[in-house]
C-alpha cells in the first residue's frame, strides 16, 4: 500500500521510522513537512530523507507544498498529522477533504478537524467509498475507536468517563504524591516536556474537551461541539485541596464525562476513591465505558508520545489495508 | 427508629422481617412493656444500619404490615458526600454557604474541614454533605454548584456515577 504523510513533527517521525523498522509492506510515496515537500512514485527512501530534514530542517523541495502532495501524489492513504488548530482545523480539514475527494482513505491524528467537522468528513468518507479513521486523535496508543467500534460492537454505550489530559494527569499525581503546589508541579512538568510553554488549552480542560467532543460525535453522532461541554480546569487547584482529598482515601482528577441520559457533557476535576480504575499516574491515559451488555470497560495506557501515537496511527493503517481496501 | 405496633403474638417478628428484607443490620431491639399504656400496642425501639437509599422501602414495608412508625431517629440522613470547595470560602460569608444546605430541611452539612493559608490566598475545604434520598442529595449538591458560582468559588464534586 503507498501513503503519503502530511507533517513531520514528532509523530510524523514516529510512523515513518516505524513503517520502516518493522517492514509493515508500507510504501511512503509523498511526504511534506510545514515548509517543503517530496514524491516519488516508486517510494522515498525514509531515512535518507529523516537525515535530510534533521541536518536541513526540510524534508524536500521548498517548491513543493503538502496540498501539492494530498492533491498530485501517488497514493492509497493519506496519513495526516500535521499540527492541530483546534480553532479552525485547517489546513488539515483541507488536505483531508482533497485526498477523500480523490477518494483516498485518510488516517489522522489531528484533533481539530476531527472535532471540528467530524460527522462531514465521515459522510465524505462514505460517499467516496474510502476509509476515514481517527484512532490517534483521543488516548494517544489506547485503541478507544476499535474498542468501541468492534469490541464493543452492538453494545449501546450509557456512558463515558476518561482520564483524557496526560499533562493534566500528571500535575495532579505529582501534587498529590508530593504535596506540591499548582505552580510547582506545572513548572516540572514543563521541564519533564509533559507541559507546553503555554499550558491554557491542557490545564483548562480544553483538550480533554476537544477529546469528549470527538468521542461524541462517534459514539452517538450526536453534532455536539467543544461550546456544548461544560468545562472546568485544574489551574485554580490548591495542594491543600489534595490533602483534603487524601485524608477521605480520595484524590483529584480531571474526568472527562458524557452521560446521554442525564444530557450531561462536562470536563472537571473530580473527587475520586484512589482505588478506583481511572485512578491512573503520571501521563497515563485511562477510559471507562458503560454499557448495556458487556456493562463496565476500563482502558489504561499512554495517551501520548512519538512512538505510542504511531502505534494508533499503524494500526489504523493496517486495519484499512487488510479489511477495507478492496484494491490492494 | 421507634415503633409502635399490636401486642399480639408473632408482631415483633413480622416488624422485623422488612428490615432483613431490605438488607438492613439490626444492632438492639429495646422492647418496653409499658403497664400504663391503654391501648394493646406495643412499643418497640429498634437501632438499625441501613444500606443506603433503602429507608424509603422500609418505611413501606413497615406501614404494610400496620405497624406504625412513631419516630426515625437522628441518623436519618443516609446519604454522604463529600466535596472540596476552593476559594475566598470566609470572605464570601462561609456560614451562610453552609446554612444554604443546613436550611432545606431535607440536607445538611455534617463535617467540615479546612485549610487556612496566608490572608489573601485562596483556603480550601472539605465538606460532607448528609441527605435523605438521592435525589435530595443532587438538590443540595446543585445548591452548592449555584453558590459557588454566584461566590466564584471552585466546586469539586465527587465521581460516583459509575455503577
Amino acid at each position: 500500500m503507498k501513503v503519503a504523510l502530511i507533517g513531520l513533527g514528532s509523530v510524523g517521525r514516529g510512523v515513518a521510522e516505524m513503517v520502516i523498522k518493522k517492514d509493515l509492506g508500507i510504501t511512503i510515496t509523498g511526504v511534506a513537512d510545514s515548509r517543503s515537500g517530496c514524491m516519488e512514485s516508486p517510494g522515498i527512501d525514509i531515512p535518507v530523507l529523516l537525515a535530510k530534514k534533521k541536518k536541513t530542517g526540510l524534508c524536500g523541495n521548498p517548491e513543493i507544498s503538502a496540498m501539492d502532495i494530498v492533491q498530485n501524489a501517488d497514493y492509497d492513504l493519506l496519513v495526516e498529522v500535521s499540527p492541530t488548530n483546534a480553532l479552525t482545523g485547517e489546513p488539515s480539514i483541507g488536505y483531508i477533504k482533497a485526498a477523500l475527494g480523490r477518494g483516498k482513505h485518510v488516517v489522522t491524528s489531528n484533533k481539530g478537524p476531527v472535532s471540528l467537522a467530524c460527522t462531514e468528513l465521515r459522510m465524505m468518507a462514505q460517499k467516496n467509498g474510502v476509509a476515514f479513521r481517527y484512532e490517534a486523535t483521543v488516548a494517544g496508543a489506547i485503541p478507544v475507536m476499535h474498542v468501541l467500534e468492534h469490541g464493543l460492537g452492538g453494545n449501546e454505550i450509557l456512558a463515558l468517563y476518561g482520564v483524557l489530559n496526560g499533562t493534566c494527569n500528571y500535575i495532579l499525581t505529582r501534587m498529590a504524591d508530593e504535596g506540591l503546589t499548582y505552580e510547582q508541579a506545572l513548572l516540572e512538568a514543563r521541564e519533564m516536556g509533559y507541559a507546553e510553554a503555554d499550558p491554557t488549552y491542557d490545564v483548562q480542560g480544553i483538550d480533554a474537551a476537544i477529546k469528549l467532543v470527538i468521542l461524541a460525535n462517534t459514539i452517538w453522532d450526536n453534532g455536539v461541539t467543544l461550546n456544548d461541554i461544560e468545562r472546568t480546569g485544574i489551574d485554580l487547584l490548591t495542594a491543600d485541596a489534595l490533602r483534603l482529598a487524601e485524608e477521605e482515601g480520595c484524590t483529584i482528577r480531571l474526568i472527562a464525562e458524557a452521560i446521554p441520559r442525564k444530557n450531561l457533557l462536562r470536563v472537571s476535576p473530580r473527587i475520586i476513591g484512589k482505588n478506583h480504575p481511572l485512578v491512573v499516574e503520571g501521563t497515563l491515559n485511562a477510559l471507562t465505558f458503560e454499557t448495556d451488555m458487556a456493562k463496565e470497560i476500563t482502558l489504561i495506557g499512554r495517551g501520548a508520545g512519538s512512538v505510542e501515537t504511531a502505534s494508533a496511527i499503524i494500526g489504523d493503517l493496517l486495519f484499512i489495508r487488510d479489511h477495507y481496501d478492496r484494491r490492494a | 427508629m421507634k415503633l409502635e405496633m399490636k401486642d399480639s403474638p408473632g408482631q415483633l417478628v413480622a416488624a422485623l422481617k422488612p428490615i432483613s428484607d431490605v438488607g438492613g443490620n439490626i444492632i438492639a431491639v429495646i422492647h418496653q412493656r409499658e403497664p400504663d399504656l391503654e391501648n394493646d400496642t406495643l412499643n418497640v425501639q429498634i437501632v438499625l444500619e441501613l444500606p443506603e437509599g433503602r429507608l424509603e422501602k422500609l418505611i413501606q414495608l413497615l406501614k404494610d404490615q400496620g405497624v406504625h412508625i412513631q419516630r426515625i431517629g437522628e441518623e436519618r440522613l443516609l446519604y454522604k458526600r463529600t466535596v472540596i470547595m476552593i476559594g475566598h470560602l470566609m470572605h464570601t460569608d462561609l456560614s451562610d454557604t453552609v446554612d444554604q444546605i443546613d436550611s432545606t430541611g431535607f440536607a445538611e452539612v455534617s463535617e467540615l474541614s479546612m485549610s487556612m493559608p496566608a490572608v489573601h490566598e485562596r483556603s480550601s475545604s472539605r465538606i460532607t454533605i448528609k441527605a435523605v434520598s438521592k435525589d435530595d442529595m443532587a438538590a443540595a449538591i446543585a445548591i452548592l454548584r449555584r453558590v459557588s458560582q454566584q461566590k466564584s468559588l471552585l466546586l469539586i464534586e465527587p465521581l460516583e456515577d459509575i455503577a
